[in-house]
């Protein structure tokens, strides 16, 4: 009978101890979850008033207090989409080579450490690097190339990270039978191991062009300016990106508490349209991974 | 180590052998001096508790071991007269002549199809008709056709573990290798499609040279005409099958065979 009761107490503690730490990490996640639906809740709420078919589809006019913000959401599209375009074909070929065709040793140590570094490196240091090195020394000016170059760089390492993760889950059985069929090395990743690391690739594609569409410190000197009249015509132009807009109309205007609707505007619009490359890019994603395995 | 092989005259030509074969992983010895001959349209079976070298030395054959970091290979392996470890061996024309089947069955994520013909398009053959032609013969070889005629451009990840490894074996008979190198090709299937697999090895064997590793004693007993016993990366003994099962010369082989360690 003691015995027993003892039994219980064990039980009602053990059973008190484990329903207390599901709760913390219950809470956790519920917390991650709330942020973003204030975050988002914030936003629309303040700025769902600025946003109508003007506001998305003009110039903007009178010292931008009015108008509208297309050339930013050109600019940003502009940008995020070349600094991947420049990044992905760099990091992909990076990744292979890492996990590929590098015997394990010093060299590739080496590099691990610098591209690991280079994640960690702040987004304003990118910044300052590509004002001296692609503003100044090659003389491409404040333009998209410019700024396009420096994000890739900034956005190398997650391309790199994700693209080496993507190739080292291919099974390695599959090299082996490619290989064992007597195709050669190249064939093997460009047939059979590219094609299964592709959806893994494509989720560093889609979390590089998030962090790059959002960026300001990198493209502050080297791509983008408060205003332009006109939409860009070549790549030596500079632009105007929402991120920045966001950042002049909230602290250089002169109508800092005027434009205060138009800024929740931007920052909405800034928000829709990488949720809306995220989505692009994962319902492909998801299209190939169905075409993977079934055909 | 009894050399028995010169103590048996096989009727059939010699397409492969190992000559003093060492490997090594590192500083690791997983083959020592290993000599052995493998023989036209005859099935080799070998066998030995794990770890003892068989399967390293069937990826010696082909030269898979090659992917290995800081391994290496001393000694011989000939086919047709030719070093396979030479400088100027090409390995990628030997692979398509060694075709593997591997423990798992390891289609690719592609359809039934371009799975059997992936061997002849990475060697730049395009031609329709060939590849279709080619693609059906290695298909009806592996006795697989009639349960795959009708969906071939199915995904091949859609078939049952049996019928992938059958497939494989089709894929890895369609660039018309000379010597088959399998993997313990049963090992992940059930006792039927287990069966239809040896079934296949007996029809094949009219056509290839093949080298088979097995845990399954039985089965080198059903499938092979020659068996060798290795243990820690030496050859212990090899013979005819029938001599291995029944009244082999060493201790060491009758122990293993009869279940007593391994």
């Amino acid at each position: 009978m003691h015995r027993k009761e003892k039994d219980n107490r064990i039980k009602t503690g053990r059973r008190i101890s484990q329903s207390f730490i599901f709760s913390l990490f219950r809470l956790s996640a519920v917390i991650n979850g709330a942020v973003l639906v204030i975050v988002i809740w914030f936003l629309v709420s303040r700025g769902w008033r600025a946003i109508n078919w003007t506001f998305l589809t003009q110039m903007p006019v009178d010292s931008m207090t009015k108008g509208g913000i297309l050339p930013c959401i050109v600019g940003t599209l502009i940008i995020s989409l070349g600094s991947i375009a420049i990044a992905l074909p760099i990091g992909v070929a990076s990744a292979i080579y890492l996990n590929e065709y590098a015997r394990p040793g010093r060299l590739v140590r080496f590099l691990r450490l610098g591209i690991n570094n280079l994640a960690g490196v702040p987004s304003v240091v990118f910044g300052l690097f590509g004002l001296s090195l692609f503003v100044v020394w090659m003389g491409f000016g404040v333009s998209i190339i410019s700024g396009c170059l420096t994000l890739a760089a900034m956005t190398l390492p997650v391309i790199i990270g994700t693209a080496e993760e993507a190739l080292r889950s291919v099974p390695e059985t599959y090299r082996e039978a490619s290989l064992g069929l007597g195709a050669t090395k190249w064939q093997t990743i460009y047939r059979v191991v590219l094609p299964a690391a592709l959806p893994g690739i494509l989720t560093g594609a889609i979390l590089g062009i998030s962090r790059v569409a959002g960026e300001t410190a990198p493209i502050m000197f080297t791509a983008a300016v408060f205003y332009t009249p006109s939409l860009p015509s070549s790549v030596f132009d500079k632009v105007m990106v929402l991120p920045y807009h966001i950042y002049v109309l909230a602290t250089a205007g002169t109508n800092i508490q005027e434009t205060r609707p138009l800024q929740y505007g931007t920052a909405l619009v800034l928000i829709a349209l990488v949720l809306g490359l995220n989505l692009v890019a994962i319902i492909y994603r998801s299209h190939l991974r169905r075409q993977r395995s079934g055909g | 180590m009894v050399d028995l092989a010169k103590g048996f005259i096989m009727k059939n030509g010699l397409k492969m052998s190992t000559k003093r074969l060492n490997f090594y992983y590192g500083d690791c010895q997983a083959l020592y001096e290993i000599s052995l001959d493998f023989h036209t349209n005859q099935v080799t079976a070998l066998i030995g508790p794990s770890g003892c070298g068989k399967s390293t030395l069937l990826r010696c054959l082909n030269r898979m071991n090659d992917l290995i970091p800081y391994s290496r290979a001393e000694g011989q392996v000939i086919l047709d007269g030719e070093d396979i470890y030479d400088h100027d061996i090409d390995v990628v024309t030997l692979r398509s002549r060694i075709g593997m089947v591997f423990q798992k069955p390891n289609p690719f994520p592609k359809s039934i199809f371009e799975n059997v013909a992936y061997g002849l398009r990475v060697k730049g053959i395009k031609d329709h008709v060939f590849l279709e032609e080619r693609v059906e013969n290695s298909i009806k070889r592996a006795a697989l056709w009639d349960e795959v005629k009708d969906r071939i451009h199915e995904s091949a990840l859609g078939l049952s573990g049996g019928q992938q490894q059958r497939l494989c074996i089709a894929r890895a008979m369609a660039v018309e290798p000379e010597i088959l190198l399998m993997d313990e090709p049963a090992s992940a299937l059930d006792p039927i499609a287990t069966q239809k697999i040896e079934e296949l090895i007996n029809e094949l064997k009219r056509l290839y040279t093949i080298i088979i590793v097995t845990h399954n004693m039985q089965q080198a007993a059903r499938i092979s005409d020659v068996t060798a016993f290795f243990y820690l990366g030496s050859l212990i003994e090899v013979d005819k099958t029938e001599n291995i099962f029944t009244r082999p010369a060493l201790k060491q082989t009758s122990d293993y065979i009869t279940g007593r360690f391994g």
